[in-house]
């Protein structure tokens, strides 16, 4: 299943009959079913599903941490390597160095022999996203004594400092209260209306998914099957307060929410 | 109220006040627990021979009396040195093997997980039964208390040590494989820092447990050291000599606890709120 036209540029992740079972003490458990779909370059793709369902699954699988049971995930048409820094990643808990400062969490991934770069690059880059991200007063700050909001941009600002191609993120902003989150959207909008990194974004929030993504991947509960894919046709640049009052947004956020419905509620929605 | 209610000059005004008050606490504290511990003293002196037998609990003066002859003829310094030594040679030894197989064992889940029960057999056995093994194969010389500190120091600093790298958050060793970092630079940027904290309190936890190695390993056999001077006055019915090496004993736990708190503080400055 493609999703989008059909004049389709090339795909750079595409999930190939994916399928996930997961053994246990009491047998096999499947988590995700023959789920196939691709996404290509430059977009921002959420997907979105009960809780537990396994979209963190297909997400660590195109990370590099696992492989599917069955099918294939391919990156750019080949099966996915390893772990590399082409792939960004960003979790909800706050994946910040305790015992470094905010300068040399985000020039971390910079002193790593994959991506190594010269002092006085290092030094330029740092600054540059500590300004964007509003963190330039607290360079040599302990990331305890920022708060939550902070430390959430810290990590973006420390996953786009290595300058990856992807970004697989998974409810990045999920600890966040409301207010922080859309704040923080908006920034992540700001970068990738600049960067355009191809990007994975799992959540459980349709509103964030809406005025986010391309289009949106839904989900049913385990053993995780596509219902839909659902592109999201409000034009850009979008402002992530203003898109929630749309009737498109209101239209969208009611078909999701009936897709995401438990299955028993509406026995003709599989895909 | 809030600060921004306040005017600059009588917020420092304020400020001060609220250092001053803190500060004339603290030396009222320290003025009670002085009066306090004068109180124990000249009580206990005045009941030494009135009240309680002088052969149960001696008296401040004779102790004190005893611990300056103690002091004088050099027995006091030579003990307390050897003492010294056996705990600090123990703790060293135990301490850094602890780490290192901590880390290794934490970072193997195969081999952690194989060796878990063993490694929890041992170290539920009383580390005290082992004296006589040690005797056996050491003597009744340093390196028998060496052994017993070192083996008791060894299973604290390795259980939180293992514990540390197995509690590891798996989101910062993913984020930190993701951005290509080795197997090498994961386990010293990420994972040993991370372990610090742990490491950090299983040595402070072992300090006295080193301590009381050296004097139990003492206790049972040896000619020198704290633990004998103990055994030694309990034998000759010199109850001052007893509570005068249990005090020295006090004050050389109450030092050490001081330094590592010390220590502590200097290595985990981004632990705690730092005010700007």
């Amino acid at each position: 299943m493609t999703a989008g036209s059909a004049a389709a540029p090339r795909a750079r992740i595409a999930f190939d009959h994916v399928s996930v079972a997961f053994a246990s003490a009491r047998g096999t458990m499947r988590v995700v079913d023959d789920v196939s779909y691709e996404i290509r370059d430059r977009e921002f793709v959420a997907v979105i599903g009960p809780s537990g369902c396994g979209k963190t699954t297909m997400m660590n699988i195109v990370a590099g941490f696992m492989q599917p049971t069955a099918g294939r995930v391919l990156l750019d048409g080949r099966p996915v390597p390893g772990p590399g820094p082409d792939r960004g990643v960003m979790f909800q808990e706050y994946g910040v160095f305790p015992w470094l400062s905010v300068r040399d969490n985000i020039a971390f991934g910079l002193t790593l022999r994959a991506n190594r770069v010269t002092g006085a690059e290092r030094r330029e880059i740092v600054d540059r996203y500590m300004r964007l991200m509003g963190l330039a007063e607290f360079a040599d700050a302990w990331p305890k004594t920022l708060s939550g909001g902070m430390r959430q941009r810290l990590a973006l600002a420390r996953a786009y400092a290595v300058r990856p191609e992807f970004l697989l993120m998974d409810e990045p902003f999920g600890a966040l209260d409301a207010q922080l989150k859309l704040l923080i959207e908006a920034e992540l909008m700001r970068l990738w209306q600049a960067a355009r990194q191809t990007i994975l974004y799992v959540t459980h929030d349709l509103h964030e998914a809406i005025v986010m993504a391309d289009w949106v991947v839904v989900f049913s509960a385990r053993p995780a099957r596509i219902r839909a894919i659902q592109p999201i046709d409000i034009p850009r640049p979008r402002d992530l307060t203003d898109t929630r009052f749309l009737p498109k947004f209101r239209e969208l956020h009611e078909t999701l929410w009936e897709l995401l419905r438990p299955e028993t509620n509406h026995p003709g929605a599989a895909a | 109220m809030t600060l921004a209610m306040i005017p600059q000059g009588e917020y420092e005004e304020l400020a001060l006040a609220e250092r001053t008050r803190h500060r004339s606490r603290q030396r009222r504290i320290r003025l009670i627990r002085l009066v306090l511990l004068a109180g124990i003293v000249g009580l206990w002196q005045w009941a030494a021979g009135r009240v309680i037998d002088q052969s149960w609990l001696s008296s401040p003066s004779e102790i004190a009396a005893r611990l300056w002859g103690w002091t004088l003829d050099g027995t006091l310094p030579y003990n307390s040195w050897i003492t010294l030594q056996e705990m600090g040679i123990g703790f060293l030894i135990g301490a850094s093997t602890g780490i290192v197989a901590g880390i290794a064992l934490g970072l193997s889940e195969t081999v952690g997980d194989t060796l878990h029960p063993f490694v929890l057999a041992v170290y539920s056995l009383p580390k005290v039964a082992m004296g006589p093994l040690f005797i056996l194969w050491f003597g009744i010389d340093m390196q028998m208390k060496i052994a017993l500190s070192a083996i008791t120091v060894f299973f604290l600093v390795f259980w939180n040590a293992y514990a540390g790298v197995r509690q590891s958050d798996q989101e910062l060793i993913d984020t930190v494989r993701m951005m290509g970092a080795s197997r090498l630079q994961l386990i010293v940027k990420i994972i040993v820092p991370g372990t610090l904290a742990w490491i950090y309190s299983g040595l402070k936890l072992s300090v006295p447990y080193a301590l009381i190695g050296a004097i139990v390993g003492e206790i049972i056999a040896a000619n020198r050291g704290l633990g004998y001077l103990i055994a030694y006055s309990a034998g000759n019915f010199d109850t001052a000599g007893v509570i005068g090496a249990l005090l020295v004993l006090m004050a050389i736990s109450v030092v050490l606890n001081m330094i590592i708190g010390h220590s502590e503080r200097r290595a985990f400055r981004w632990q705690t709120t730092r005010e700007s």
